[in-house]
């Protein structure tokens, strides 16, 4: 039995009775017991996955109708809601907080017997990009333990790479499904804004953030993302997609396409030579396929990484602001505190990263710095927002590498604030505009992958599909070491 | 020149369900913290859901008020701590960045004074903090959530009040205007609140807070006017600040916190998308929009030939109103509306008494029809309202038990008497025979009328009916 396989392949060897759900969880659940002590990708592996897997198996038994996800294990970001079960965010904030609902994405699964097979790592409260900063420790690179898996949404991105599940959701506000997918070499989309419902995904900068798939192949991508989307009467921000079918035609090809390479990510100061390569060749791999690739620059790009930390730390330190340990949260003796010094003694836990945030939160629209900050980095939100849309009337994509540099070693720039934020240069701009982008594994150099991104307009996710399909079917890259 | 201005919070209580969620806007019934949900507490992971019927609500208040209302609507968030709110940020709404709010630049007539409407927004009340003994040395503070999230509609005036007076006057008008627009119940405890800010010349401007009822602030205006007067006369400066209406003492005493430049750190709530209120939906709104109260007084007047002061009264009460236009008919309209007036608003001066009231407007023509023809007194009637009250039973039926008709109509009579010689075929034949039996015909008028048969002239009509003498 091949771990390794995709969404599609395990619902067909279901379906010809290859082996039996229990089967594969029950393998699965191995695999993790093997990898995960020193991968760390899940916070937290569910203890009735057997139970489950039997209870479809009867199903598939006695021909009752099973759903399309035929008990397939698919790990979840600890930052969406299941209730009865621990979200942790993993933040000390928010260690036993138990969740007293289920978020619209997992009752969507549910609803087609897929098995939630775990939670997974992240920076805690998905700020960061490289599982440093969860509370629980960090996830390790199954391609080089040494290296980071890239994050926020590295527990996912480990997670299906290194075959302890199938697939995995993830969030991304800034890159965070992108950049682990990158990093450990799978696919991972960052869907329109409003495609698929957050409710249930615990807000971090939520004017921009979206919940996607992390997968072995862009069609898992396109049948998870069939099942997620979709308009949700308990997330007024979503969009009516008119139960679109991402798979149909996904073969379609590329040919006569228009793609854009952006300049200012292929030229920035931070690109690694290798990365910058692989693009290249990327782009040349399109123009075989019949796309017409061309330079296209977009002015705002300089300013995005500074404009996303603006905003997403405004979003924070209002959304961040509930955890104020009343309601729930860890226990410590509030006896002889005042309300505001009750307030900083509860937020006292939580990590350094969520607290520069906080710190920049509480500063950059605050009344006399809202207009040098905050105000200015909504002007480059709106002006960036034209030049995409005047770039989409000319182009069909817009193509870059992923990441600009390759995984890092733990420890290599977490001194470092800004260098760390310049991680997220490319995939800023698909958060700022609500664009869908997607990262396809492209090439693995020096034993450590290198993910393309590719862009499309908003609610495009079928073409921006086919055209990662297309460059998928031109690579074949080694298996996961681990 | 003294300057008052007002800021006013009115929650919109006649709505079904919260701002953001499905939890009951009217909160008052439940037992502490059990109409709550995860949108309301601020679970991790919950989102706002726009209770549309608020926008609408709120638009009609823009309206009546002669505000400007906007094509599209936003939602800002109010950041800042405190334990009545679950998120420690309060969603409401904002003009800074470009007119998003309910309404602005309105206005409304009190004595003839025009009063400048700043800004109307909708935003969501935060829950109740119940101090254990007094406000100073309590220990304990208590929170109640079921109140977070009911909508709210902040009302702000420019300053153009210049008496305690006006105020309270524009607070009635106020107050009967949500009321008529069937948006909110003024009367129920603490449906409306209302903040003042009060300044004299060369003075600064002060804030009072904390006022519990719209009694109140009419004296904490007053209180504070005179205490600026008395530092203004010894020449100490007035000083800006925010001062709290003690309820106890009757005096605003200084909020000693210093409050500085209010840092709110307000941006966009992004998880409630912007809402359009086009053209189409704004004249839809006008057109449900019930009658104003001055237009009501009018049509009062010039239709049922009713006094100014009685229909002043009729028009500026929702409940007595539609009581008034179900029970008239053209005929009555004077009689119902002086009933109205002088008796049942005796009766039912309370909600309470209104809510258990079994009153309905049927029973008021009825007991018009019957006073006008003469089946029972004014002060009959009155007696009559009490048990309908009590009890609701057909008038007819209450005339009876409490035995308030006098059966001395001839018409009614007449039939009665009909109704028993039909009845009474022998006994007719045997009293014309023996005019000295008529008796026992008497005795069965009186048994139909339950003894109210006026007996002389029962027995007139009897003898005419028999044509006997």
């Amino acid at each position: 039995m091949d771990l390794g396989i995709s969404a599609l392949s395990y619902v067909n060897s279901i379906k010809n009775d290859e082996f039996t759900v229990e089967e594969f969880i029950s393998k699965s659940l191995e695999r993790i017991n093997q990898v995960d002590e020193k991968l760390h990708a899940f916070l937290r592996v569910n203890d009735l996955v057997i139970k489950n897997a039997r209870e479809i198996d009867t199903k598939i038994k006695s021909n009752q109708n099973v759903g399309k996800c035929y008990g397939m294990p698919i790990s979840v970001k600890d930052n969406i809601c299941i209730e009865g079960s621990k979200t942790t965010c993993a933040s000390k904030v928010l260690e036993n907080f138990v969740a007293p609902y289920t978020s619209t994405v997992i009752s969507k699964l549910n609803s087609e017997d897929a098995i939630i097979i775990g939670k997974t790592n992240l920076d805690e409260f998905a700020m960061g990009l490289s599982t440093e900063f969860s509370a629980y420790g960090p996830s390790r690179n199954p391609w080089n333990t040494d290296y980071v898996p890239g994050g926020s949404s590295g527990g996912s991105g480990v997670s299906v790479s290194a075959n302890e599940c199938i697939a995995s959701l993830g969030s991304d506000t800034g890159g965070s499904i992108r950049n682990p997918a990158s990093f450990c070499s799978v696919v991972g989309l960052k869907p329109t804004y409003g495609l698929v419902s957050r409710y249930g995904l615990v807000s971090y900068a939520n004017s921009i953030e979206q919940i996607g798939p992390l997968t072995k192949t862009v069609e898992d991508s396109a049948f998870l993302l069939n099942i997620i989307s979709g308009i949700d009467s308990n997330d007024n921000t979503t969009v009516d997609n008119k139960n679109q079918d991402y798979l149909n035609n996904i073969d379609a090809g590329i040919s006569g396409k228009k793609i854009g390479i952006v300049t200012e990510m292929t030229n920035s100061e931070g690109l690694s030579t290798d990365v910058l390569n692989a693009t290249n060749d990327a782009v040349k791999t399109f123009e075989k396929l019949g796309a017409n690739c061309e330079q296209v620059s977009l002015q705002m790009i300089p300013y995005t990484v500074a404009a996303y930390y603006t905003i997403t730390s405004t979003e924070a330190g209002s959304n961040l602001a509930r955890y104020d340990n009343i309601r729930y949260g860890y226990e410590f003796d509030s006896s002889g505190f005042e309300f505001n010094s009750y307030i900083s003694q509860a937020r006292s836990k939580l990590g350094p990263e969520v607290i520069r945030r906080m710190i920049l939160g509480g500063f950059v629209p605050s009344a006399g710095h809202a207009g040098k900050y905050f105000l200015k980095a909504l002007k480059v939100k709106s002006k960036l927002i034209a030049e995409i849309n005047h770039v989409f009337e000319k182009f069909d994509f817009l193509i870059s590498s992923t990441v600009p540099i390759q995984p890092f070693k733990f420890g290599e720039k977490i001194q470092d604030p800004v260098s760390l934020m310049m991680v997220d240069f490319n995939t800023v701009t698909a958060n700022l505009t609500g664009i869908p982008a997607i990262s396809v594994p492209y090439k693995i150099t020096n034993g450590l992958p290198i993910g393309i991104q590719i862009m499309a307009n908003c609610l495009e996710e079928h073409s921006l599909l086919q055209a990662a399909y297309a460059l998928e079917k031109t690579v074949d890259l080694p298996k996961v070491p681990v | 020149m003294t300057k008052i201005g007002l800021e006013i919070h009115c929650q919109l209580t006649k709505l079904e369900s919260k701002l953001f969620c499905s939890c009951k806007a009217d909160y008052r019934e439940f037992e502490p913290n059990t109409n709550i949900c995860p949108v309301c507490m601020g679970i991790p992971g919950s989102l706002p859901l726009l209770n549309k019927s608020a926008v609408e609500k709120a638009t009609l208040i823009a309206m009546a008020l002669d505000c400007k209302t906007p094509g599209k609507i936003a939602f800002f968030r109010k950041n800042y701590f405190y334990p009545d709110l679950p998120k420690n940020f309060q969603i409401t709404q904002l003009n800074a960045y470009g007119n998003t709010s309910i309404g602005w630049e309105g206005r409304i007539l009190v004595e003839d004074k025009q009063i400048k409407i700043r800004r109307i927004q909708l935003e969501e009340d935060p829950g109740r903090l119940i101090y254990e003994g007094a406000t100073e040395k309590t220990k304990l503070t208590l929170v109640d959530y079921n109140r977070a999230g009911t909508p709210l509609v902040e009302i702000v005036t420019d300053p153009d009040f210049e008496t305690p007076h006006q105020v309270r006057e524009f607070l009635n008008i106020l107050s009967d205007l949500l009321e008529n627009l069937n948006v909110s119940d003024p009367g129920l405890e603490g449906a409306m609140r209302a903040d003042a800010n009060v300044s004299i010349e060369g003075g600064s401007k002060v804030e009072i807070k904390n006022i519990g009822s719209f009694h109140d602030l009419e004296k904490a205006v007053h209180f504070e006017i005179t205490r600026q007067h008395s530092l203004a006369e010894r020449k100490i400066e007035i000083i800006q600040e925010t001062r709290h209406w003690d309820d106890g003492r009757k005096i605003t005493v200084s909020a000693r916190t210093k409050e500085e430049e209010a840092e709110y750190r307000y941006h966009l709530e992004a998880d409630i998308p912007w809402v359009r209120i086009n053209d189409n939906t704004k004249n839809q709104l006008r057109a449900q929009m019930p009658e104003s109260i001055s237009s009501k007084k009018e049509r009062y007047i010039s239709k049922y030939d009713i006094t100014p002061q009685v229909a002043g009264i009729l028009a500026s009460d929702r409940y007595f109103s539609e009581l008034f236009e179900k029970a008239n008919n053209e005929t009555n309209a004077k009689d119902v509306a002086n009933m109205i007036t002088t008796d049942i608003m005796g009766l039912l001066d309370t909600r309470e008494k209104r809510e258990i009231s079994k009153l309905e407007a049927g029973h008021l023509s009825d007991l018009a029809e019957c006073v006008k023809s003469n089946k029972i007194t004014r002060a009959s009637a009155k007696l009559a309202l009490d048990e309908i009250i009590k009890n609701g039973k057909p008038l007819s039926q209450i005339i009876e038990v409490l035995d308030l008709g006098h059966v001395s109509d001839e018409s009614t009579l007449s039939d009665i008497i009909s109704q028993v010689l039909n009845e009474e075929v022998k006994a007719a034949e045997d009293a014309k025979q023996n005019p000295e039996t008529v008796n026992f015909l008497v005795g069965k008028v009186m048994q139909k009328t339950h003894g109210k048969a006026d007996p002389e002239l029962t027995l007139t009509l009897l003898k005419k009916n028999l044509d006997i003498e």
